[in-house]
């Protein structure tokens, strides 16, 4: 291949490569993002080739392996073009009749439509799945349509036309206005202007200057920078040149996580065929513009999410944040100014560029422009990845695009922002998404984690749980993260465990104070949110662990305990047989009773306990009733009779 | 390099540009506590006691002055109500390691500090790194390191630099606010000097 010198070759490249795609041929797509890998998306892909080969396809249907669709909770997802009919939780098995029936004959295997659970209505069009519908994948959408080894399929959806368009028709000050007017700002969690970044790197002295992507996502739950990296990391690298254009870099650096096997291997992929094609590397497009990219792999330290602490251990030093001022567009990479973005921050820049400022900043609220993605996880029936236009509210992410909460539980609250965000409760749900909306509200949109928690969840451990978390991944270099959470954690945990004392609260709150003003990083600052987000919404809870040991939501496991009613117990002996620590006394025809001194709590007898019985119950700040007395445990059964 | 004017409690500072706040009220005579601070070494930030309030176009925030640099107009407050309470926090967090650390102490004397305010886990170092980065940074030896990371992070000497260059230096061991470095090396010396000597390790 010979690298393409000028955005006319680019252009010529771009319909030749259109120009072989005819729209009406049979494609099959099969999600290979990590989701779908982990259901057996490699399985399916295999299953297909093989089948497509037995039926006499090969070569007549085309067989694409793409990055992540978005709906996890269905994979493996494969979609049939160009109809876009759309087979859900897919198997091997399921194969043979996908290639006869619809490849052949033309024909929707219907058991493998989406099922709307409200209607019963089966959807066949991806487009038209509830989960689809309602989000607006200005960013994420591509995924679906692109192989991440086709560099061809990426131009073909105007791919690199962006950077064309900033290389030779705008000067690097002219792209810098675009994308403050755009008003794009920090993916990652910060929500800086990156407009605003890039014209303090371009201009604080020094050479050369750096850009670099940060991939480094360690939100527990969080996957939207691994799938688009996955699945489309062109997309990324055309953003990240576009900025290093417009700051005068020619260096840059792909920080990603170790734990993303799939993201390094397509990027590198990526980072190889856009070089190949005269994308990457030296005179870019013919245009002089040189641009060299390296990857560096993380070893997964949480705060190396952290940029000051990225840099360092980029510079190979210990991943330990460092003060800002100064910021790194001053003084980052070996002292360097350098532009340091998230992944999904870099991905947006193309779309500004090719439909300008105005067009980007039509969608949103006043302060958030575009759209955002997030990963819906935790208790909701549709656990994937969903783009959002700003300004939706929470509500509609839930409810129109997560289709609820499962099992007809009760929704308490939704945790946003990672680890260090907070918990936002049900009165607060037609808050409208938005960095600044969200900040207000006690929690942050930080990367993009949304995890939804239903009735069953104990507000003050979900607390517990995140500080927890952000203890252990404390670099300990500043005493208010390092033993301020230390002890946080050590008094959240004497709450849920019943040792909570009246003046814990107290404590927490100057504990909180001191984490929040006077931290190193953004770890230690917005650490004490999980804490101070639930006792804002949700004190009630904390005075029912600390004052009548009581867990409301019957979860802590200290504070409650197994109780079977006397009344309902049919001495059906399913507990007695499931009980791991023995500790269900019980035989025929005579009532089970839990010895709570054995019992562990893990919840068996409560889980088998038929349903039509009822039995088990779980009770919390009140005294277990007394065992019955031996003479009083027969059952008699007055319906036998018959 | 250009001067900098600011005020640090009510008085007028001039200074050079680039400098700290700390540097700049120490040149002014006035006094921050600090105690992961050394006039030899880079500015760390870690202990986080020499924190100050700062206002700056009618916005106020908190600071850790050893590492923020001067601004023209700063108005700084080495004491406020703030200010005080965070480092009483910060000191009582300390004083559960270290409950008889002198420096420690005579600081818990002037800001109200409890040293039973949490519960006691008397593992002395506090983490300033003045030993580890006086070793790397003066010395240039690396005789004394971090290992492990956050709550689990403590000082280590490494053996086989250890072994060769601290009986002759020990130049750290002053420096030591709890003198939890003296002990440190005690023990490195009794495990470790004598296995390290006797083995003929190959130059390199």
């Amino acid at each position: 291949m010979a690298r393409l010198s000028s955005p006319e070759e680019l252009e010529k490249f771009r319909q030749e490569a259109i120009s072989m795609r005819d729209p009406a041929r049979l494609c099959v797509s099969v999600c290979a993002g990590s989701g779908c890998v982990a259901t057996g998306a490699g399985e399916v892909i295999a299953a297909l080739g093989a089948e497509l080969r037995k039926q006499g396809l090969e070569g007549e249907v085309d067989l694409k392996r793409t990055g992540c669709h978005g709906f996890c909770e269905k994979g493996p997802i494969v979609v049939i073009a160009p109809e876009e009919i759309c087979y859900l939780e897919v198997t091997p098995e399921d194969i043979p009749e996908i290639v006869s029936a619809t490849l052949k004959e033309g024909r929707v295997v219907e058991r493998l439509l989406y099922v709307d659970p409200s209607t019963g209505e089966r959807v066949t069009r991806e487009a038209d799945i509830p989960f689809y519908k309602h989000q607006e994948r200005l960013v994420f959408g591509a995924n679906r349509t692109i192989a991440p080894e086709s560099i061809e399929d990426y131009l073909a959806i105007a791919g690199y036309q962006a950077l064309a368009k900033a290389l030779f028709e705008m000067t690097p000050e002219q792209v810098i206005a675009e994308v403050k007017e755009a008003h794009l700002r920090g993916r990652g969690g910060g929500g800086f202007p990156a407009g605003v970044k890039w014209e303090v790197a371009r201009e604080a002295p020094g050479e050369p200057k750096y850009v670099v992507v940060n991939c480094d996502e360690g939100d527990p739950g969080a996957y939207m920078d691994r799938s688009l990296m996955e699945g489309n990391p062109y997309r990324v690298l055309e953003g990240l040149m576009i900025g290093a254009y417009a700051i005068g870099a020619h260096e840059g650096y792909i920080y990603i996580r170790q734990e993303y096997p799939l993201a390094v291997e397509n990027l590198c992929g990526a980072m190889k065929r856009a070089e190949e094609h005269g994308l990457l590397g030296k005179n870019v497009l013919g245009s002089g513009f040189d641009f060299h990219v390296k990857l560096h792999r993380g070893a997964g330290a949480f705060v190396c999410g952290e940029e000051t602490a990225l840099l360092m251990s980029l510079e190979g030093k210990a991943g330990e944040p460092r003060a800002r001022p100064p910021y790194p567009a001053v003084r980052g990479l070996w002292a360097k100014p350098t532009c340091i973005n998230n992944v999904e921050t870099w991905a947006n820049v193309p779309l500004i560029i090719n439909q300008g400022a105005r067009a980007f900043t039509s969608i949103g609220t006043e302060g958030s422009k575009g759209t955002k993605i997030f990963s819906l996880v935790g208790k909701i029936n549709n656990t994937g990845l969903v783009e959002i236009p700003m300004g939706m509210t929470l509500r509609d992410i839930i409810y129109k695009i997560g289709g609820g909460i499962p099992g007809g539980k009760k929704f308490k609250a939704l945790q946003t922002g990672g680890p260090s965000g907070g918990c936002i409760p049900e009165e607060l749900l037609d808050l409208e998404v938005g960095f600044d909306e969200l900040t207000q509200a006690g929690s942050m949109m930080g990367s993009g984690g949304m995890i939804v928690m239903d009735e069953d969840t104990c507000m003050v451990d979900v607390a517990r749980y995140f500080i927890h978390f952000l203890t252990d991944e404390s670099c300990g270099k500043c005493l208010p993260c390092r033993e301020g959470l230390r002890q946080m954690h050590k008094i959240l945990s004497n709450i849920t465990e019943g040792r909570g004392k009246e003046s814990d609260i107290e404590l927490l709150e100057e504990l909180s104070e001191t984490a929040a003003e006077a931290s190193l990083c953004a770890l230690g600052k917005t650490a004490p949110n999980p804490f101070r987000s639930t006792l804002r919404y949700f004190k009630g809870e904390y005075e029912a662990h600390i004052k009548e040991k009581r867990c409301p939501a019957l979860y802590c496991k200290e504070l409650i305990s197994y109780y079977i009613d006397p009344e309902k117990c049919q001495a059906c002996g399913r507990c007695l047989r499931e009980c791991p620590a023995e500790a269900i006394d019980g035989g025929k025809k005579m009532i089970h009773i839990v010895d709570q001194e054995k019992c562990t709590k893990c919840g068996s007898c409560l889980e088998v306990c038929p349903p039509r019985f009822s039995a088990v119950r779980k009770i919390s700040g009140e005294p277990v009733p007394p065992p019955i007395p031996e003479d009083q445990r027969a059952i008699v059964r007055k319906s036998k009779k018959q | 390099m250009s001067e900098v004017r600011l005020q640090i409690d009510g008085k007028d500072v001039v200074t050079r540009e680039g400098a700290t706040i700390l540097e700049a009220a120490r040149s002014a005579g006035i006094f921050i506590p600090t105690l992961c601070h050394h006039e030899k070494l880079e500015p760390y930030g870690g202990c986080r006691i020499c924190i100050v309030e700062v206002e700056l176009r009618g916005a106020t925030t908190l600071v850790v002055s050893c590492v923020h640099p001067v601004e023209d107009d700063l108005v700084v407050r080495t004491r406020s109500e703030r200010v005080d309470r965070i480092r009483k926090t910060l000191l009582e967090l300390m004083l559960a390691h270290a409950p008889d650390s002198p420096p420690l102490q005579e600081l818990a004397v002037e800001y109200g500090a409890d040293k039973d305010r949490f519960e006691k886990e008397a593992s002395f170092c506090i983490h300033c790194g003045l030993c580890v980065r006086y070793c790397a940074e003066v010395v240039k030896k690396n005789a004394v390191g971090f290992v492990e990371r956050g709550t689990r992070k403590e000082i280590a000497f490494i053996p086989e630099i250890a072994a060769r260059e601290c009986p002759t230096c020990k130049e750290c061991l002053p420096l030591c606010p709890t003198s939890y470095l003296q002990a440190a090396f005690v023990l490195t010396e009794a495990f470790a000097f004598r296995s390290v000597s006797s083995e003929a390790a190959p130059e390199e």
